[in-house]
């Protein structure tokens, strides 16, 4: 793995009213890994890919991409450089090429057909690019959403809970494409889950958050076999630590 | 038309000249008859005519309406230049608010929604008041010579449909899925780009705004009688013309009127329909 920083965050807060749902003190993200983030509901795993998102501000703390530190408002260029695949994709009205070719008319690039076609075909859909979104079932549904992601070419893709409502036939794919972009592109990814069996399966490294806390990151490996911490290892065993 | 005159002469003549002479008296009348000692029981033999005068009367309507009737024309053309033109300003006005009310959070957007909803409750006729007394010579907007004009219709229907158009915009905008929005951000999109596109997908919602708007002026009364006055060729619109001509008793042309304005909507419902397309599908 590439030892060189992509993400630094350093006493990273955030606060919703008096609620405070994410505090980590530091936190190395390397370019090219794949860091798993498991952890239960409400543990501040999304609150985590928002704030390394750029789509809203810390608290308080900072945080470093590629070097330059932002605590605030996060010029264009920079947050275009990393985009996110949710849980529930949501398509716009149109159809699935329109889908899939949105990010790229959003940075002036309107003539994408090759493209499109191209990345429809790597996801499998190549059969429905002209039917409308809203006919696609769950799991194309989330196929688009990640091909819209995939084609934009971000350096960093963060992924909340993709799978989480998907058959495992679908799972297994988003798997396969996902690691192949990180394999064939060196695309960072940062991927939620709350499957500790995925992050196992997919994750260079994995992180436990519990209660908006960081309690241990290390290789996957060593996170499942010889957890430091015993929360982390109670949650390995799928006992509540929460 | 005037086979519809003398059909409806035997049994409301009386109503629609007294109309043509006394306009507000006229419409106690029917109701002065409807009284069982003085009116033909309903179920009388002698009612049955009355049906195939209605029919008449509607041959009759449809017959002026589709020859080309001047007056009728004119009429319809003015109908559809002051509510047109009362909806562009209004187009103008409400879409950007209600986006912005649909989109922004800001101090003071509770107190603005509060006084949208209350603007799209206003009765036409204290609009048209209100306007009139606007424009009269002695009120602050008086020396621009606006009232009985079709300007001041459409200052007046302006007012009315505005906050229609607004607040239907703004409950399309909310009915977006607001998470949507967050997953267009982290395509990359600016902020503009961001509400832009939650607005086209609120498009269909927007469109019904238009024509709810539309449709709360082109059949309004209260407030162009107030503030145009029904002056022939001037500022009569369908409307007020229907009042009219059902009170002079020329209940072809009232009907005429009638039928246009139901034309109009079952145009405006038919062009919803069509933009909404497949989406209503779902």
């Amino acid at each position: 793995m590439n030892a060189e920083k992509i993400f630094r965050l350093e006493q990273v807060r955030k606060v919703y009213g008096r609620r405070e749902v994410l505090a980590v003190e530091e936190l190395d993200i390397f370019r090219g890994e794949i860091l798993g983030l498991v952890g239960p509901s409400g543990a501040g795993k999304s609150t985590l890919l928002r704030l390394l998102n750029f789509l809203e501000p810390p608290t308080s703390g900072r945080i470093y991409f590629q070097g330059n530190g932002y605590d605030g408002r996060v010029p264009l260029p920079v947050r275009r450089r990393i985009t996110t695949v949710f849980q529930r994709p949501l398509l716009l009205e149109g159809t699935v090429a329109y889908n899939v070719a949105y990010g790229l008319r959003l940075r002036g690039r309107p003539d994408c057909r090759e493209k499109v076609a191209g990345m429809l075909e790597r996801i499998g859909l190549s059969a429905l690019a002209g039917e409308p979104a809203h006919t696609l079932s769950g799991g194309e549904a989330q196929r688009v959403a990640l091909a819209r992601a995939l084609i934009l070419e971000p350096e960093v893709l963060l992924l909340d809970e993709p799978t989480a409502n998907l058959d495992p036939y679908h799972v297994a794919l988003l798997e396969e494409i996902v690691c192949r972009q990180n394999r064939e592109h060196g695309t960072t990814i940062v991927w939620v889950t709350h499957n500790v069996f995925q992050a196992r399966r997919v994750a260079h490294r994995v992180g436990l958050l519990l209660n908006g806390q960081l309690v241990e990151v290390a290789e996957t490996r060593s996170f499942f076999e010889r957890p430091r911490d015993p929360r982390t290892a109670a949650f390995v065993r799928g006992e509540m630590v929460y | 038309m005037t086979g519809g005159r003398r059909a409806f002469g035997r049994s409301e003549g009386r109503a629609g000249n007294g109309g043509a002479s006394h306009p507000w008296k006229g419409e106690a009348g029917p109701m002065r008859r409807a009284s069982p000692s003085r009116e033909t029981p309903v179920l009388s033999p002698e009612r049955r005519p009355a049906i195939e005068d209605i029919l008449t009367t509607l041959w009759t309507a449809l017959q002026r309406l589709f020859t080309g009737d001047p007056e009728l024309l004119g009429i319809v053309l003015l109908s559809l230049r002051v509510s047109g033109t009362a909806l562009l300003l209004s187009t103008l006005l409400g879409i950007p608010l209600g986006v912005v009310l649909g989109l922004k959070r800001f101090l003071g957007r509770r107190a603005v929604i509060a006084l949208l909803y209350t603007g799209m409750g206003l009765p036409p006729v204290v609009v048209g008041l209100v306007v009139y007394l606007l424009l009269s010579h002695s009120g602050p907007l008086g020396a621009l010579g606006w009232l009985f004009t079709p300007k001041a219709m459409v200052l007046a229907q302006t007012i009315i449909a505005f906050p229609v158009v607004a607040g239907f915009t703004m409950a399309a905008v909310l009915g977006v899925e607001p998470a949507l929005r967050t997953q267009i951000l982290s395509l990359g999109a600016t902020d503009w780009q961001a509400a832009w596109t939650v607005v086209r997908q609120a498009r269909t919602g927007i469109v019904v705004a238009l024509v709810a708007g539309f449709g709360s002026i082109i059949s309004e009364v209260g407030a162009v009688m107030l503030v145009g006055g029904n002056i022939a060729g001037s500022t009569r619109v369908l409307t007020t013309a229907i009042v009219l001509e059902t009170r002079r008793g020329n209940l072809e042309l009232a009907m005429a009127l009638g039928l246009v304005l139901l034309l109009i909507a079952l145009f405006l419902n038919g062009l919803v329909l069509w933009l909404q397309g497949r989406s209503i599908e779902r």
